[in-house]
Order: C-alpha cells, then structure tokens, then sequence
C-alpha cells in the first residue's frame, strides 16, 4: 500500500559524519556485495569490463570542495536513501511495490511487484533511487533489512553492511525515533542536519556537518616547496643500481 | 530529465485520442456533428485507437510491462494509478455511447457527457503525475495540467475538423473551435514556458548537502554516467530550446492558418484539414520532447549540475 503508515515510534536511520569520513569507497563496496548476494539480490552491473560500465549501487560517495582557497577543504559525501518520513517516492507509485513500513519506517521496494515505470526515482530529490536493467525494477538501500533483524548473524553484525565496513566509524545506525538512542544523542551533540528540509520530505538520516577548524589563518600560509636536493642520498643511489641491475 | 520515446508518443496521441472523444461525447448529443454510421464509426475508431495505442505505448517504458495491471490498485495516492484507473473506465462510457450512436443512432446526452468527463478526467490525470513532483520545479507549477488539458482538446479538435472534412462541408463553427483551442493552448503554454523559466531548483548545493559552501566536485562518485544522470540530468534539449520552441509555435500558427480555408469553404477541404493536424502534430511533438528534455531536477545538485550527454539507456 502506498499509502503512508501512521509514524510509528521507531525510526531507523543513518547518522553520517562529514567530519570523519575519509571517502574509501568501503561502504559503497560492501553495500553492493551484500545487496548483490543477499535477500534483494542480484544486484547485476552491465558492460562490466567494458567501455561503460554501469548498474544500480545503492549508496554514492561524492567528494566535495566546500568552500574556496584557503576556506576550502575537502567534504566526502556519502548518499543513500534517507527513509523519508514523507516519501513521495512511495506515495506515486502506481502498484504499491514502494511502502514505507509501519514498524520501523524503512522505505522499501517489492522487486515482485514493481513495473519499472520509474516515477519513484523523479519524486525522489536525493537520487536515491537507481533502476536496475536486468531485472526491469527500482533498486534503493534497504537498510539492510535482511541483516539488521536476522538473529542467525553475530550480533555485531546485525547493522547495515554501510555501517559495518565502515574504518572511520563514520556512519552510525540507530533509532531516530528514540530521544535517548546513540544516535540521537549524536545528532543533538553535533548539531545533525537533515538534507533539503525545505521539500518536505522529512527524512530521518541525519548528516553531522564538519566540525569547525582550529587556526584557520595559521594554516593559511602558503607552504614554501621543498627543493629538491642536489644529488639522491646515497640509499636511494645503490636502490637505483640494484634496480637498473635486475631489470637487464 | 530523459524525454522516453514512449511516453512523449503515449501523451501525445492520448491526449488528442480523448480530446476526440470528449467532443464527440459534448458535441454528437447537441446535433451540431454529422450523425452519420460510418462519420461515428470513424470518429469512435480513431479515437479509441489512438488511446489504446498510446497506453499500449506507455507500457513500453515499463521494465515489467506484464504487471502494467498492478498499476490499478493504488488510485488513493498515486496520480498515475489514477490515470490508469480513469484511462480503464473511460471506455466503459465511451464504447456504451459509441454503440448507441453506431448501432441505434442514438446520442444520449448524459452518456456523451460521462464519456467526455472521464476522458478529460484521464488527460488532467496525466498532466497531474508532472504537476504533483515537488523536485522538478518547471513541472511543479498549476498551469502543466491545463496546457495538458488544452493541447489535448486542440489535437482532438484538428482531429475532428478532418472527420467532418472528409464527409463534406464543414460548419464554419469547427475550424473556428480548433482556431480557439490552439490560441488558448498555445497561450497557455507561453504563460507555462514563461513561468518555468523564472524558476530555480527548489533547494541549493548547500542544503543538499548540509554544508556552507559554496561548493564543486573533486571527484565524482562514479567514473561513467548512473542511472540518475541519464534519467534525471538530461540537458541535452536546452541548448536548443529556442530554436524549438520557435519551431513548435510556428507549427501551431501554420495549423491555424489552415483552418482559413476550412472557413472560406475552399476546394478539398479534407487536404487542408490533414495538412493542419499534421503539422500540429509535429508542433506537439516537439512540445512534448521540451517538457521533458528542458525539465531539471532537483537531484543534479549533487551532481555540479546537469550531464550534456544524449546517451540514454534503461528502457527509452
């Protein structure tokens, strides 16, 4: 049913600090090898060792410049789903294959019963939504839905794929919905901020801005280039020998 | 956004398939068409052909056309099952009323009327699917179902117009009618394109992402186009959109002008006729191409903005 569900109490989510992540890629990895071999899969890429490769990923890591010159500095972005407390992407779809759940709000999509028509993907302003060739439907993070409540996994385990790859600890998964959870408390100690507020669409991941920079001016001064030295140390000299040596 | 070939010729011949049939519906009861078999077998022919093809049509962009069926059930929130909804039941009314007016020569007037308010019902449905979408602001503006409404009405209309042409003389209240239909629409559709083009993305770089900004990619998060970029960021019509707009404005005043001698009672009446509904064909061709091809979404934020890039994929 494409009808929005009363709000529930509980409201799973994602917290993701733009302060500590580093951009290795790790949960965009680990999302596509879960969500590839798990309940929703296959999640199949085309033209793989092709000229264009491309398919569904369920999670994208920008690499921003935020601000300029001496100001600037480097924002990596991680988007997925927000799991919308007012998904319009669930309200258009026409055969109710897109539904936000009662229990815990998670945003899902049947891949049974979903046509492909992609208006989803159009409500959506987060671009959350990435339609799937091969199988002819609508792919998006499922919070890992088919990992968080399986009991046969070790408990360390059951939190999105995203969240468990994670070095930087970056990403954190709890319940929004609760004042007192962790990631509550996270996001009133960091000031968290949820994405487009002004659409309406009210999505419960929230993203914890970089924290402000200790002496700015200071580390605004150009650092002088270090000329290089007249002639290699000797170290690197006799490595450049035993080189030129093995490669004959 | 990505102007699908199937949608663009669903939208198209749906809108003037029902545009004929909501006229044939008001105009059959009130005596003033030819009441002929064989003028209301064609009428009805054309017109319920035109609509079936173009939903057959708009299926084609489906990844599961075989559970196109599915798009029935969730009419209490979602435009397009609305659409699908009303597209199904306006031929419950208009087959009744095409058979009375075929098989016994009757026109009951409330029947034209249920079969013309269930077909505009369909078309203002589908201009509701574009006019309800918060992220594509040039959409999301009050006049996208009324220039729906009326471009539909002017094609019915042309459409029309050549049905009477072909019988033989042609009340000189018709080619005005289309003349009316196609001033309104393309004046409508200036207002939209007027309004549209006034119109920023809803939100900014900055609240897209919670940072201060200003903001510009180091890296992009994919070495090829996604899904997103191809569907969402399609730019490639804006560039000349212009020149195509100039095109689809001067396709409407040419079909205009040939309902002059539609008017004047000139020789061959049907040619002229023809003439007018194809070349405002073309003009609603290329209108339609532009609603979609020059429509930005609010996702290309995250992006640095649109792709130029004509490469489409994923079921055009």
């Amino acid at each position: 049913m494409t009808a929005i569900p009363p709000g529930g109490q509980r409201k799973l989510g994602l917290v993701i600090d733009l302060d500590t992540c580093v951009g290795c890629q790790a949960c965009v990895t680990s999302c596509k090898a879960w969500n590839d071999g798990g309940a929703y899969g296959p999640l199949q890429d085309l033209d793989t060792q092709g000229a264009d490769p491309h398919g569904p990923w369920l999670n994208r890591v920008h690499s921003y410049e935020d601000g300029v010159g001496a100001e600037g500095r480097t924002v990596h972005f991680p988007r997925s789903c927000l799991h919308c407390e007012q998904p319009e992407c669930v309200t258009v779809c026409p055969t109710g294959a897109s539904y936000k759940r009662a229990e815990d709000g998670i945003v899902l999509v049947n891949p049974d019963t979903c046509i492909g028509c992609k208006l989803c993907a159009w409500a959506c302003p987060y671009g959350a939504r990435e339609y799937d060739e091969l199988a002819g439907v609508m792919r998006k993070c499922t919070l890992c839905v088919d990992r968080i409540y399986d009991t046969s996994l070790p408990e360390e385990d059951r939190v999105p794929a995203c969240v468990r790859a994670c070095p930087t600890g970056a990403r954190h998964f709890g319940d929004l919905g609760d004042p007192e959870s962790a990631v509550s408390q996270l996001v009133a100690e960091r000031g968290g901020l949820p994405l487009m507020p002004e659409l309406g669409y009210q999505p419960v991941n929230r993203y914890l801005p970089p924290r402000e920079r200790r002496n700015i001016q200071g580390q605004a001064e150009p650092v002088e280039p270090t000329a290089p030295a007249g002639a290699p140390p000797a170290i690197d000299r006799l490595f450049g020998w035993v080189d030129r040596m093995l490669s004959d | 956004m990505h102007p699908a070939y199937s949608v663009i010729l669903f939208t198209t011949m749906s809108g003037a398939g029902y545009g004929l049939l909501a006229l044939l519906g008001l105009l059959g009861p009130a005596g003033v068409l030819p009441t002929g078999t064989g003028f209301a077998a064609a009428g009805f022919l054309l017109a319920g052909g035109l609509v079936t093809v173009g939903l057959l049509a708009s299926t084609f962009h489906l990844g599961q056309p075989r559970r196109a069926w599915r798009a029935f059930s969730q009419w209490r929130s979602s435009w397009l099952s609305r659409e699908a909804v009303l597209a199904a039941l306006a031929y419950l009314p208009g087959t009744l009323f095409a058979g009375a007016w075929i098989g016994l020569g009757l026109r009951p007037a409330w029947l034209g009327a249920l079969t013309a308010a269930t077909a505009l019902a369909t078309v203002v449905s589908t201009g509701m699917i574009y006019g309800s979408l918060k992220t594509i602001p040039r959409w999301h503006h009050w006049l996208t179902t009324p220039v729906y409404l009326l471009l539909g009405l002017a094609s019915g209309a042309l459409l029309l117009s050549m049905l009477v042409a072909f019988q033989g003389p042609v009340p000189a209240w018709l080619p005005l009618l289309v003349l009316v239909l196609l001033l309104l629409g393309a004046g409508a559709k200036l207002a939209w394109w007027r309004a549209a083009d006034g119109l920023g993305l809803p939100a900014t770089a900055a609240s897209a992402t919670g940072l201060s900004g200003p903001i510009s990619t180091l890296d992009p998060p994919h070495t090829q186009l996604n899904f997103v970029q191809r569907e969402m960021g399609y730019a490639v019509g804006r560039r000349h959109a212009r020149r195509l707009r100039q095109l689809a404005g001067l396709g409407a005043g040419l079909a205009g002008l040939l309902m002059l001698p539609l008017l004047a009672g000139w020789p061959a009446l049907w040619a002229w006729a023809l003439g007018a509904l194809l070349v405002a064909w073309g003009a609603l061709l290329v209108e339609r191409w532009l609603f979609f091809a020059e429509a930005e979404h609010v996702v290309v934020l995250y992006y640095g903005g649109s792709t130029q890039e004509a490469g489409c994929r994923g079921g055009g």
